[in-house]
This record gives structure tokens, sequence and C-alpha cells, in this order.
């Protein structure tokens, strides 16, 4: 295998170091020493010639008394660069000031990186518990044969082990060497949650002073030497293919170095560009501008909004595929003394991170390197692969800081683009989407049209209840259906399901609706939309039998304790049931799905046409909240995007493209605009779920429960707006 | 293409470049300060902001030959992690930053705001903040941080009389 430079230094590097199974390139972050770079570790690593001890790929002890604690998620806002090694350090019993923090690239002895779902700290808790513990153990044991005294007399304590007795200690850098003759123990003996010295209670993120100070790296700041920069001229209608280019005037423009056709791939679409190539970016974008490209819109100019609705509203009258039947809900809805129904119009969203697109790539005989901000760095190596058919072994991936994923890089087109462009031309290619590029690029969070009924018996009892979702399908526009009776995504129905409300007669239907465009999964995915409908329903429902709303959706809950308790506490921390000012309204909404559960209660005020949103309640059951302060950040964060969702931006198609193009007509909630948001965590001791996600859902339908109370007026679709509701 | 001074962070750099390149990828690509952001590239996000002459600006929508001679201060050129402005040192307290991307530019803005106006009310911090997206959403933590900075410098104000 022909290496390029700096991959066979790095093999050589890792070859030195023996029994030092770091991964042979380590893109690092000294976290104990302020003001240190984001630097290459490998040479430093080679360099000493040092004893260390893999207890896991997580944990690497060294003889010099460093303890290196992988971060091996990408950083996307969410806070595993600091919550992932802080469960690890937990258990090995050392504060976050003694370790470092290395971010580790793609490699497939780490398992899955990817991070989405929510899932990162519940799915590796025990893992990473395991890790540090079993660390701990080693070191004990080491130091007991070292002092030849029973082991359980030895305990660990900030990096050390200490004999009871006699109060005598040694460090763990110098236990390292006996600790790597012992076993790893396969069922170390975990903390008692009242042990817990770092996991819960907030602690500062070590990201962040990089992040303060413009030092952090992020995937748009990697560069190499002799790369070009691209741009990509894309069909307006994403699915267009090219009929021909004029490329003179391109050429002109000083700097340009190539002009060719590009492609794009995300999963089973390859849509299709022209891109400049130069020497800075500002020559790529000229040149691009100098473009003349024609294109074939084939069928797909003729996809618009308007006729979406139009046919999201017909599918509405259908059926489509049963998902949850309990009970005989027709029966019981027929024979219902009282009935409701509604419609609710949700609608497609781009995911609009603030770090644009891009990936830089180096594409060197049948070797690869990528530098790139991802939410998956082993597809990234996996797919790179496939792509151009060499091993996994062959693609080297630099996990760098992520400027916002939100799930938009979940997918990997950006990094098929610039792995495209580099193979052509033979040199490193760093792409960088415009805004534009990511406003038109897709995927989309699918637009959601939602039937809700409800019927009630002669108390005013909910006996029937029955949600259909109209939805295209994310897994269908990504990867095709084997089975074409099948092209619903499951997904629609999450949330749905684990909704607590106990109606005897349940029917949940999912509707799958064609659209020519990609879907994508966005921050908390189907619920995004959902549980809007699903909870401003549950509101209507409450109306229309005069009980308090909050009051409603505790009686109707069933078995589902852990959500009566979330709302329970909700109630007291938002102070629910306080008298309200005139011209007040207050709203309640929680929803549960895949990422876990939240709920939200908003206050609103009347102004002259709308209202004005005087302050937002969140609760959070998150099971143990690691690191406190950061639980809070997402929920914010959360409840931000939600907002954003429910008041300012929409896309829209015409004639086969989203109409809106940058921050100036798919406009984001901004400072000015953002009510205080309280966070409150449901103390709890169990294993901990999600935050990334649970945040968002609740707060869109909790702000227009609250207008319902406060104007009378109901909305039924989003986004709306805030200062004039009509 | 045109040769160029700029005066970045108190040093002076001398580039070839486009007179109608923006700032900001001067800074970026020719100068290679990379903290500086690209968000939108039509003054709507304020990621890119940097101060010219003291005052904030956008730079993705600056011409670098409209700067030449001025004084530029990025990111970098506000404190380093071993002498940390007090406006980041109130960013970290906050715990403010999430993905980070907009932070760079937040920054900026609330710089400027504070060097003019050390006491800012809420109103006023609404004003000179609310070209700044932050798409993570970290609004009140920004509030909250300015004021706290606010603090901080009257105090060591106080300190140093
Ligand atoms: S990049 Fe300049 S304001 Fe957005
Ligand atoms: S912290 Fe992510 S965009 Fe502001």
């Amino acid at each position: 295998m022909k290496q390029q430079p700096s991959l066979s230094l790095n093999r050589r590097a890792f070859l030195k170091t023996g029994g030092l199974t770091v991964s042979s390139l380590v893109i690092g972050f000294n976290s104990a020493q302020a003001g240190s770079e984001l630097v290459n570790l490998s040479e430093r690593v080679a360099e000493k010639a040092l004893v260390s001890l893999e207890v896991s790929p997580l944990v690497i002890l060294e003889n010099t008394g460093k303890i290196i604690l992988m971060a091996h998620k990408p950083e996307i806002g969410q806070g595993t660069f600091q919550s992932m090694p802080l469960i690890v350090a937990e258990e090995l019993e050392v504060s976050l000031d003694q370790v470092e923090i290395r971010q580790a690239m793609a490699d497939k002895k780490f398992g899955n990186m990817g991070v989405g779902g929510s899932y990162s700290v519940r799915s590796e808790w025990a893992n990473l518990r395991k890790a540090g513990a079993a660390a701990r153990e080693m070191l004990t044991q080491a130091a007991a044969k070292t002092w030849n005294v029973p082991v359980d007399e030895c305990y660990a304590r900030e990096g050390k082990i200490f004999h009871k007795p006699t109060g005598k200690s040694s460090s763990y850098g110098a236990l390292t060497e006996i600790a790597k003759t012992l076993d790893v123990p396969k069922e170390p003996k975990l903390k008692d949650a009242k042990e817990f010295r770092l996991v819960g209670k907030p602690s500062k993120r070590p990201d962040i002073p990089a992040k303060v100070t413009g030092r952090a790296k992020f995937g748009i700041d990697a560069e190499v030497p002799g790369m070009l920069y691209a741009s990509v001229d894309r069909a307006p209608v994403m699915q267009a293919t090219i009929k021909s280019f004029e490329d003179t005037a391109a050429k002109k423009i000083p700097g340009v170095q190539h002009v060719l056709k590009a492609e794009r791939k995300m999963n089973k679409n390859t849509f299709q560009g022209v891109a400049v190539l130069a020497d800075t970016y500002w020559a790529a974008l000229q040149g691009r501008r100098a473009l003349k490209v024609e294109w074939d819109n084939g069928q797909y100019g003729a996809f618009n909004s308007a006729d979406i609705t139009a046919r999201f509203k017909e599918l509405a009258k259908t059926d489509g595929h049963v998902d949850t039947n309990k009970g005989d809900f027709d029966t019981a809805f027929a024979g219902a003394t009282k009935k409701l129904e509604a419609d609710y119009e949700l609608p497609f969203a781009a995911h609009a991170p603030m770090e644009p697109q891009n990936c830089l790539a180096s594409v060197k005989g049948d070797t690869v390197e990528i530098w790139t901000s991802t939410q998956l760095p082993d597809d990234v190596q996996k797919e790179t692969a496939k792509y151009l058919n060499i091993p996994p072994e062959n693609v080297m991936v630099h996990v760098l800081f992520v400027g916002g994923g939100f799930g938009r890089r979940l997918f990997l087109d950006q990094v098929m683009e610039a792995v495209y462009l580099s193979k052509q031309v033979g040199r490193p290619v760093k792409v960088v989407w415009t805004r534009e590029d990511d406003m038109a690029g897709g995927p989309y969070r699918p637009a959601t049209y939602s039937r809700l009924r409800a019927g009630f018996d002669g108390a005013g009892k909910p006996v029937a209840f029955q949600h259909k979702v109209v939805a295209p399908s994310i897994n269908d526009t990504q990867f095709g259906s084997k089975d074409p009776a099948k092209r619903q995504d499951d997904g629609a129905m999450e949330g749905l399901k684990e909704a607590p409300y106990d109606i005897p007669n349940l029917r949940f239907n999912n509707v799958f609706a064609d659209v020519p465009v990609p879907m994508g999964w966005w921050r908390a995915v189907y619920s995004a939309t959902t549980c809007f409908a699903h909870e401003s329903f549950v509101d209507e429902m409450a109306h229309a039998v005069g009980q308090d709303p909050l009051a409603f959706r505790l009686n109707l809950i069933g078995e589902n304790t852990r959500m009566k308790n979330l709302l329970t506490f909700l109630r007291e921390q938002s102070g629910w049931e306080k008298p309200l000012p005139a011209g007040w309204g207050k709203g309640v909404a929680f929803w549960q799905f895949f990422a876990g559960q939240a709920g939200h209660v908003v206050y609103v005020s009347k102004t002259d046409k709308g209202v004005k949103i005087e302050k937002i309640v969140a609760a959070v059951d998150c099971g143990t909240a690691v690191n406190p302060d950061n639980v809070r950040s997402q929920i914010e964060g959360g409840t931000v995007m939600g907002l954003t969702a429910a008041l300012k931006s929409a896309i829209t198609f015409e004639e086969g493209r989203a109409k809106q193009t940058n921050f100036h007509d798919y406009q984001m909630l901004r400072l000015n605009e953002t009510p205080p948001i309280e966070v409150h965590i449901l103390p709890s001791s169990e294993s901990p779920i999600g935050v990334g996600e649970p945040g968002l859902p609740p707060a869109a339908p909790a702000l227009a429960n609250a207008i319902f109370a406060a104007t009378g007026k109901r909305v039924r679709k989003l986004p709306f707006d805030i200062n004039d509701l009509g | 293409m045109a040769v160029i001074s700029l005066t970045i962070n108190g040093k002076k750099r001398t580039i070839n470049a486009d007179p109608q390149m923006p700032l900001l990828w001067a800074v970026r690509d020719v100068v290679g300060l990379k903290g500086t952001k690209f968000g939108c590239g039509m003054a709507q996000c304020g990621a890119c902001t940097v101060h010219l002459n003291g005052k904030p600006i956008r730079s993705c929508i600056t011409p670098v030959s409209t700067v030449a001679n001025k004084k530029i201060t990025t990111i970098e050129g506000v404190g380093s992690e071993a002498r940390l402005h007090p406006v980041q040192q109130a960013w970290i307290e906050e715990q403010v930053p999430q993905c980070g991307y907009c932070q760079s530019g937040q920054i900026m803005s609330a710089v400027a705001l504070l060097n003019t106006n050390p006491d800012p009310t809420d109103a006023e911090i609404d004003q000179a903040m609310s070209g700044n997206i932050c798409r993570c959403g970290t609004y009140n933590r920004v509030r909250k941080a300015i004021h706290r900075a606010s603090d901080m410098m009257k105090e060591s104000a106080l300190k140093t009389k």
C-alpha cells in the first residue's frame, strides 16, 4: 500500500509506542494545560519511552502520571466531550483537572462513535463506569501488592491509592507498571451513587475556554498545505441534472484552478453540481458566480408546498397503516356523547447549524485523510471506504469540534463531495458550503399533517382517541423501501406510543406521503412536529370538558408513574396553581419519546394583537444528571429551537426548490425575542437518559396552549406570528 | 489583486488579495486567524463580527480594501486563555457556549457594547446583541454573562482607582 507521508509517519509513531494502543494519531486538547493548542499529539506520544496501561480504548494511564481519557464521540455542543470522560473519572477517582481529554479519531476499537438520538451518555454509561472502575481496581491491587497489604485496606482518591491503616499513598503513575501486569477485571465493583463526587454536580466544560478565545478548531477551520478551496454550484432543484456548463469566465478569475462536475452522494441519492476549485475560498466563490450552468429539472420542478398541503389533507382521509389499535375506536367514537376533531399542519424545516457544511479531504492513491465536522466519525470512515472501494483502515478521520449538528451531520454528503473532488484533482480539497447551499441542500425535517379525534362519555371522560399522522418517510427518501407496501416511517409514531394517556379505545395511524425531496432526522425527529398536534389536541380536550389542562392530563395518566411524577414536578416548579395577573395565560405540554422526557409550562400576556412570552419553566427527567448545568443548557437550547420552529422558520417549496435561502427569510429566534427559561431537573438516581432532544417537542404546544388560555385563539399551524394572531 | 496593509490585533500584515475579498476571508484564509467565523455571508448572523477601530462590523460584507490601515480586532486579539478578557471570563463562569461556533461573534458584540456602555440594561443588551444568531439557543446565558462581565469590569475599575 502506498502511503502518504503523514499517514506513514503516524503508522511509525504507532509502532514505536508498542503497547500504547491509542489511535495512531490523535487530535488532542490538553485540558490540564490552559493555553495549550489543539494539536496533533501523536509525535509527543511517540517521543516518550513510557509504560502505559490501556484499560480500555477509553482509558490510558501512563507511568509519567498522565491520565488520558478519550472523548470518542464528537462534541456538537451537547457536552459529551466532558460528560463522558467525567463518568470514567468518577469511577477512577480522579478529578477532571488531573486528566487529559483527547478527541479520538475514527477507529473501530471505539465501537459506535456516532452522536444522535440523545443517546451518547445513556448508551455508554455502564461501559464508561466499568472502564473507570476496572482501572481503579487494578491500581488498588497494584498498591496492595507493592505494600504487601490486603487489598481491602487500600482505597483510591484523587489520583492516588491510600493505605488506610498507615496513611501511606502512591500515585497512579507510580503504580502503572505493576498494574499493567494484572488482569483487567471483567466485573469491577461500581461506586454507590451516594459516593459520587463528580456525577450530579455542575462542572465547567473544558472545551469552553477554547470556544471563548477563538482557539477551538471546527471542521471549517481545517487546513493542510497545498489544499484547494471548493464551492459547488448546485441545481436550484436538488435532483436536477447538468445539461451543459460554460466555464470560460470562471477560469479567468485569478486563483481558480479547476472547474469540474461534482457529485454529492447522500445515501441512495446522488446530486450533481459544478465545482470551482481555487486557491482561496473567495476566488472559488467568484468563479462559481461566473459559471453558466444549464440544468434539467426533469419531473422535479413541479413540486410545490401549496400542492403538498392539499395532498396531505386528501391523505388524511385514508387510513394508511394502523400502527396502534387498542379497544374499538370506531364504535366508541360513534357512541360518544361529545366529540372533538381537529387538524394540525406542521412544516418542513432546515437544520441550519451555524457552521455551514464543510469537509477537507485528501485522497492519495488508496488512502484518504479527512477533516470534518460530523456526528458519525465511524460512518465517515466506513462510507468513504465503500465509496472509494478501499479498506476502512486507509481512511483517517480527524474529528473536530462541530458547529451544531441537530441531525444534519448524520448525513455524509458533504464528506462524499470533498472526497470525490479530491480524487478527481489529486490534491487536498476543502469544500465549504454557503448558507444558501445549506438551505437548498436538504435533507429537511418532514412536514407532517395530523388529524385527531376524541370522544367523551356523558361524564366528560375521554373514551376514544385517534391520532392520524400523514408524513413523508425519512427512511424511504434516504434508503428506499424494500417492501413497496410499507413505505411509511415507523418513526412517525414515536412518542405517540409513549404518550401516557390511558384511554380505552385508542388508534394511531401512520399515513405515508410520497415527497421527491430527501428528508432527514432533525432534532427530536418526528416528535418535533407530532408532539405539537398531540399535546395541543389534548389541551383542546381538557377545555372541551371544562377542566384544568394540567389536572386533566394528570387524571388521564395510567401506569406511567415516571410521566406522572414529571408532570407533578412541573406543576410544583412552575407555580401552576398560583393566580395569574390579568391578561396572562399559561399552557402546559409534556412528551416522552426515544430520547427521554420533558415538559414545559409557558406563561404569556396579551399584547395588542398577539402575546408576549413572559416566562418558560421546563422540567426534565433525565435520570441521573451527569452534569446538571449542561443538562440545563441542553434543555434551554431545545426550548429555543422549538420556539424558533413555532414562531420563525419553515421551508416551503416552489417549483421544486426551497424558497428560503438564508437567515433573512429563514429566521432564527434572537436574543431580544428569547424569554427567560428556567429549567428544573427531577431528582433521580435512575440511569441517565437523553437531554439533547427532550427539551424541544413540548415547548411549542405549551406556548400554543398558553395562547389559547390567554386569548381564546387556537393555533393549529406552524409557524405563526406571535405579534399578530389574526 | 492588490497589496493591502492590515493592522490586525495590533500587528501589521501585508497581504496580496482581491480588493473586493471580504475581510472575513482575508482574516481566515489569508492571514490564518480562524476564530472569526462564517455563518451567512450577508450580515444576518453576526458570526463574523470583528472590531474596526473599536466598533463591531460584519466582516463578511466588508471588502478588505476598505479597511486598509484601520485598526482591526478579532477574537484572538481580545484575550487568550492565559489572559482572559472579563467578557471571556464571564462567558466561562456562565458556561455560555454549546457548540461554540457563534460565540466569537457574540463575544465581539458584547465587548463592543461594554466598551461604550459599561452598565447596559436588558433593553440595551437586546439592542446590541440581536444581530448575533445562536442556533444552539444560548441567549439567556449570553445576557447573564454580559451582566456578570459588567460587574467584573466595574469591580476591577474600583480596585485600580
Ligand atoms: S457571516 Fe457575517 S453576519 Fe453572518
Ligand atoms: S453555541 Fe452553537 S450556535 Fe451558538
